[in-house]
């Protein structure tokens, strides 16, 4: 294996250190790119619906009618954009996409809701296009039929004269979500927005390192010394993890600060976790420098390489469980998975390590392998 | 290393059937050359002779396709990284950080080669002496001229006292005040003992080296002394001005008397047989309806040496 001497280890990351102080681009991409991503993903993303629109098709015209459609507007989610008096123009409603949904009042809709032992019927009709927010809307809209028929039933038993229309107290379902009560989705974004962020900055930033000297011509000197490849890896390594910690500590105080995104579990936990990520993530970068030996190259395979599966495959947007089996087995081989379950058990349920050792560990192999294929990939060769 | 016996006994670098392949191209074919230790050596040639490809798989950044080189008594080829702290090398590209400034890129090489801290500032005050760098410690090296730029390269290779030097074309685009100043620096290093091995396109500067090997093509065309590879010319060599250089060299190569001939400087330096009388050489000239100005004889060059080799 490759021998790693601490000085000379130290001579190339103190090297490192002063080419990434003086270099611009560099420190934009160490700094200002990573805070521009978290304000702009923090604002912009949100799974939260709390606002769809639709339009009221009320061919019932009745106070039984109206009360339906209040009972829509007073729920908060819905905003009732157009009324209209009969169907004509509901397909094109929809197809505009000025609406979400079309709700429909039938004729006799008063009279079923009064009439025993029948249901009354109304329809909604919802745009598919997007069937997160159209699910989201279905059970909303589910929710908001159930609570008012349920509130008409208890109107209806409390008068003696309709007391046979009663079909008995209605069952309700109270459920209770713990440690994001309000499902804020934005506390579930922040953390997991500091993994895919940093998944894509560590690689970035370590992609140019060696790639650079190659293009510039100084490897073939460096090559000539006795350094030993593993301490050209660490030493490259060493400067862009200092880096990476800044970047997480910034971005943990810029989610409490402007997002109100709370720190639950232990800091330093939270440390540990995040040099254990990091140098797999940087170690990546390094692999690929040292294989395509060229800046640009290097900078794009990197960031496809890290920001497309840390965004799609680690659970950041897509819940793990739901996906295909092949798809499942993937996820295992994106580090960012690992760490965006630290970073929101960390943040939301300040768990400690008794919860996340199965991911430090994945993590700390992930930081082992990419060390080890960084110091393979990097050779000290011309035209290998 | 350093005693007289020494010497003889093991030369510090040992080339033996040394080849590289790029493809189907042979850069270096088969080169077999024992450099002295503490001497220096010259591998001279034109651009594509296989200069760089040797120091290359000399300094063990480049792995040979076949063969052996020993230097300093390690194998190159087998353990390259056995070799490194025996060597530097100077590549022919600027390979310094030029946003790093002078002092930065010889600290980061003496780190490199652990030059213990209380030998640095005597170390760096002798490279300053001979580079004159002592007053742009602080500039970067990206601003320093080209010539600068070379002595910051030197400096830095023998911030360790290496046995051996290997220089690519070290006063390629150098001015010549620097080329000259780089060249004492040289002589200065192998009165100390180190072996050195430079590379130049230049052959007026292979004139300086104790001995030279000429390469073409990836092949060994010649070697020895300067002095003996212009001694190994026989015949009369003459240099014959005309107003048409470019014909005349084309007329005399063409006739029967002329061994060689080809431009240099403002003359052709033409290569007879010793008993050739300058009228004579000059016949296939004058038979051209070419003027002649001016015929004299002169000293072979290493020039004349390499173009009659390879002519």
């Amino acid at each position: 294996m490759s021998p790693l001497d601490p000085h000379r280890l130290l001579a190339v990351a103190r090297k490192e250190w002063i080419q990434l102080r003086r270099d611009t681009r560099s420190m934009i991409l160490a700094f200002a790119l990573p805070m521009m991503l978290l304000v702009f993903f923090g604002y912009a993303i949100t799974f939260d619906i709390d606002d769809i629109t639709i339009a009221v098709v009320d061919e019932d015209r009745t106070a039984a009618s109206r009360e339906l459609v209040d009972a829509f507007v007073a729920s908060d989610y819905f905003t009732v954009r157009e009324r209209l008096a009969d169907r004509g123009r509901t397909e094109e409603l929809l197809v505009r996409g000025r609406v979400l949904g079309v709700l429909t009042i039938p004729p006799g809709y008063a009279r079923d809701r009064a009439a025993a032992g029948r249901g009354a019927t109304v329809q909604l009709l919802l745009d598919g296009a997007d069937a997160n927010t159209a699910t989201i809307a279905m059970n909303l809209s589910g929710a908001v039929a159930a609570s008012h028929g349920a509130q008409v039933a208890a109107a209806g038993a409390s008068s003696p004269d309709r007391a046979s229309n009663a079909t008995g107290a209605p069952v309700r379902l109270e459920s209770r979500t713990w440690y994001n009560p309000r499902l804020e989705s934005r506390h579930m974004i922040v953390p997991g927005l500091i993994a895919v962020i940093m998944s894509m900055i560590a690689a970035m930033l370590t992609a140019l390192t060696i790639a650079r000297e190659w293009e510039r011509g100084s490897m073939e000197q460096l090559a000539a010394t006795p350094v030993s490849r593993l301490e050209v890896v660490l030493g490259k390594l060493l400067p862009y993890l200092v880096i990476g910690i800044l970047d997480v500590s910034l971005a943990v105080v810029a989610g409490m600060l402007l997002f109100g995104t709370p720190l639950n579990g232990s800091v330093l936990l939270l440390g540990v976790m995040t040099v254990l990520f990091l140098v797999g993530a940087l170690g990546l970068g390094i692999v690929i420098s040292a294989v395509v030996k060229s800046q640009v190259l290097a900078t794009q395979v990197a960031m496809v390489a890290t920001y497309l599966p840390a965004l799609l495959l680690s659970g950041f947007m897509f819940d793990i469980a739901s996906m295909p089996v092949v798809l499942q087995g993937i996820t295992y081989l994106v580090p960012a998975r690992y760490f965006i379950t630290v970073t929101r058990g960390i943040f939301l349920k300040g768990v400690g390590i008794s919860v996340l050792w199965p991911q430090a560990l994945l993590m700390l192999l992930f930081a082992v392998a990419g060390v080890a294929l960084a110091t393979r990939a990097f050779r000290k060769e011309l035209e290998a | 290393m350093d005693s007289p016996h020494g010497l003889a006994e093991r030369p510090a670098i040992a080339i033996r059937g040394l080849t590289r392949r790029f493809d189907d191209r042979v850069a270096v074919d088969a080169l077999s050359v024992d450099v002295r230790s503490g001497e220096l050596f010259g591998i001279v040639g034109p651009d594509g002779a296989g200069k760089t490809t040797t120091l290359r798989m000399l300094a063990g950044v480049l792995r040979p396709t076949d063969g052996t080189a020993l230097v300093a008594g390690i194998d190159v080829a087998r353990d390259p990284e056995g070799v490194k702290p025996h060597i530097a090398y100077m590549s022919q590209r600027f390979g310094l950080y030029e946003d790093l400034t002078v002092r930065e890129n010889l600290d980061f090489y003496a780190d490199l080669y652990r030059v213990p801290r209380a030998e640095r500032p005597a170390r760096l005050e002798r490279l300053y002496a001979f580079s004159r760098l002592g007053e742009f410690t602080d500039r970067l090296a990206g601003k320093l001229s080209g010539g600068m730029k070379q002595k910051l390269s030197l400096s830095c290779a023998l911030v360790h006292k290496p046995d051996i030097l290997l220089l690519d074309e070290p006063t390629f685009g150098v001015d010549p005040i620097s080329r000259r100043e780089l060249w004492l620096i040289l002589h200065e290093m192998v009165a100390e003992g180190i072996t050195i091995v430079v590379s130049t396109s230049y052959l007026d500067e292979a004139e300086r080296c104790d001995r030279v090997a000429l390469l073409h093509e990836g092949r060994l065309l010649a070697l020895d002394t300067p002095t003996a590879l212009r001694g190994s010319v026989s015949g009369r060599m003459l240099a014959i001005r005309s107003s048409r250089l470019r014909r005349a060299r084309d007329v005399l190569r063409g006739a029967a008397t002329v061994r060689s001939a080809h431009l240099f400087g403002d003359a052709v330096h033409v290569l007879v047989e010793a008993g050739v009388r300058d009228e004579e050489a000059l016949a296939p000239v004058r038979a051209a309806g070419l003027d002649v100005r001016d015929v004299e004889e002169t000293e072979p060059s290493l020039e004349d040496v390499f173009m009659r080799l390879v002519g």
